[in-house]
């Protein structure tokens, strides 16, 4: 977290003085910055910043699903196959990533690029197939996707 | 039928509102202006009661009155509801995307109306790139001198912060979403107290969904009488209705309440895919009980009442449409499969209920199942009904229930694979176990 003094104290003025630990789901995002997880370190330093116990940051990381404690892709390429994405297709559209990249649901690519995972609804439901790619600079939605879509963002994740 | 009090940026000549300068130049701000300038908070609160505007986050909740039960403390906190996360809702990222200083606007005079220097915005974490454009913007309010000390040169100081939330169904709950902005696991409060008296860090607390704030602005400027000419009596105004599934033309229709349901799906959205037959709705997401595709229910006015006549609920209006291919059990499925990962742990029926009757549900599509396991199913949801702190295990078994009533044969198709195999009381027993 030393890394980034201007984003810690800009993270921390949004909140009143007496409640820092409303910065810890900010803070927390800016841990997974590096290495698109959080990193065991980071929670004795984010709890330090928010003035709570080191327990109570690794609940919030255990709790919210955009957290991660342990280290996955590079790139998270999360597909929504919630009910409204299901009937436009996504769980084929899903298995078929999962074909292409030659993992199961849940799995990283060999080169460790790229995770694939089957996530909750995205609030784009007239646009599916649609997934989010996650990494440590944040999250961006693809929709309408195709096959051919999703492997050429694929090829492109893998040279990154 | 289409009416645009909401969804602006849509009409002609107003596609770039999401700037600034195109917002104030179509008379963007303008209300703001006056309220901050020449009303009394309880002038604003009397406005937005006199309108009828309801809560479009689900509950349908008075809006005004919801503002007027504010304790007589401070500070006080007005938070905007952006969690948008109910499967089949996708509104509030089109408003926040292309008329965002119209959500802004309604939140600041939210905040005038509350009496609160300080409004936080809660987005879902996933509206990442969202969040970023909607903090550029806010600078160009404090930029203005909209936002900040002495607004427009009154006594009157307002700041906007937005925070991300970061995958959590339930942080849609109000207390939940506060709980969360303090930096706590997203589990909801016992109420009372509810957020009026003690909400955020203990503070008074108005939550209003993000589509409620945007209907603000305009009711302001055009009046409490205008805004009754749209909709019903007791729905007025206009709803941004979110159809998805397996309707022709997927997306968000703004239309004034008590359009029916037939008006909106075959008259505006194109009807069915693919020209085959509609065989169920979900008016409101997975949360609500599924609706089987009637006359009665296609004639049926899209209002809070209506839809609760019919043993339903409108809620955000997640309108996801199912043809005749499809199984409800598999739905049911989908659905509990959505609560068992949403829910947030806090009440043992909700945690452990969402638990078995996945694992049930599995199984029906997996085979094997007989009549006994389709009434255990039934058993669990009772067991989660009205026994849970926050409506998620109420909504867990919505999809479950009403589809077990109006499709069993959908069940009992699956049901006739399982006679085939003969399992034997014995082993279904040993079948009823937690698998891991």
């Amino acid at each position: 977290m030393q890394k980034y003094p201007a984003e810690v104290a800009a993270i921390l003025a949004r909140y009143p003085a007496d409640s820092k630990r409303s910065a810890v789901m900010p803070l927390l995002y800016l841990a997974q910055r590096a290495e698109n997880y959080v990193p065991a370190a980071a929670i004795d330093e984010v709890a330090a910043l928010c003035e709570i116990a080191p327990t109570q940051v690794a609940s919030i990381v255990g709790f919210y699903s955009l957290y991660y404690d342990k280290q996955g892709g590079k790139h998270r390429i999360q597909i929504c196959t919630d009910l409204p994405c299901a009937l436009r297709g996504a769980d084929e559209f899903a298995a078929g990533v999962c074909a292409h990249l030659g993992v199961e649901m849940g799995g990283t690519t060999a080169d460790g690029k790229v995770t694939v995972e089957g996530v909750m609804c995205l609030a784009a439901c007239d646009r599916a197939p649609m997934f989010q790619v996650q990494n440590g600079a944040g999250l961006t939605f693809h929709e309408d996707q195709t096959l051919d879509s999703v492997k050429a963002l694929v090829a492109k994740l893998q040279t990154e | 039928m289409i009416e645009h009090v909401v969804l602006r940026h849509r009409l002609p000549g107003m596609e770039n509102i999401h700037q600034l300068a195109a917002y104030q130049a179509s008379g963007g701000f303008d209300a703001y202006r006056t309220v901050v300038t020449s009303m009394t908070p309880q002038s604003v609160v009397d406005l937005v009661k006199a309108s009828g505007l309801r809560g479009r986050g689900g509950a349908g909740f008075p809006t005004g009155v919801k503002w007027s039960f504010l304790s007589n403390r401070f500070p006080r906190y007005v938070v905007a509801n952006s969690d948008e996360s109910e499967p089949g809702t996708f509104k509030d990222r089109e408003i926040m995307e292309r008329n965002p200083f119209q959500f802004l606007e309604g939140l600041m005079i939210a905040s005038y109306a509350a009496q609160a220097s300080t409004a936080y915005n809660y987005l879902r974490g996933e509206f990442w790139e969202l969040a970023a454009r909607l903090d550029a913007q806010i600078a160009e309010l404090h930029a203005a001198g909209l936002l900040g000390k002495n607004v427009l040169g009154t006594q009157y100081s307002l700041t906007v912060h937005n925070h991300l939330g970061a995958g959590a169904y339930i942080c849609g709950e109000e207390s939940a979403l506060l709980e969360s902005i303090e930096g706590k696991l997203g589990q909801p409060r016992l109420k009372p107290p509810f957020p009026a008296d003690r909400g955020l860090y203990g503070q008074p607390t108005v939550v209003n969904n993000t589509e409620t704030l945007a209907n603000i602005p305009p009711i302001v400027a055009r009046g409490a009488e205008w805004y009754r000419t749209l909709g019903t009596e007791s729905s007025p105004g206009t709803k941004v209705m979110c159809l998805s599934g397996h309707v022709a033309n997927a997306g968000n229709y703004e239309v004034p309440f008590g359009i029916t349901f037939r008006d909106l799906i075959y008259g505006l959205a194109g009807g069915i895919r693919g020209g085959r037959a509609l065989k169920a709705i979900l008016p409101s997401g997975a949360s609500a009980p599924i609706l089987a595709a009637t006359d009665k229910v296609l004639d049926t006015r899209l209002t809070y009442e209506d839809v609760a006549a019919l043993g339903s609920q409108l809620g955000s209006a997640s309108i996801i449409l199912m043809d005749e291919t499809v199984d409800m059990s598999w739905v049911a499925m989908k659905t509990t499969h959505f609560f068992k990962h949403e829910s947030c742990g806090k009440c043992t029926p909700c945690r452990e209920g969402t638990y078995w009757m996945t694992h049930i549900l599995d199984r029906v599509h997996a085979g094997g199942v007989q009549a006994a396991d389709l009434a255990l199913l039934s058993d669990v949801t009772h067991q989660i009904g009205g026994k849970c702190l926050c409506p998620l295990g109420d909504f867990s078994t919505s999809a479950v229930v009403s589809s077990l009533k109006l499709f069993p044969a959908d069940y009992e198709q699956h049901l006739a694979v399982a006679a085939s195999v003969t399992a034997k009381p014995a082993a279904r027993a040993k079948v009823a176990q937690p698998v891991s």
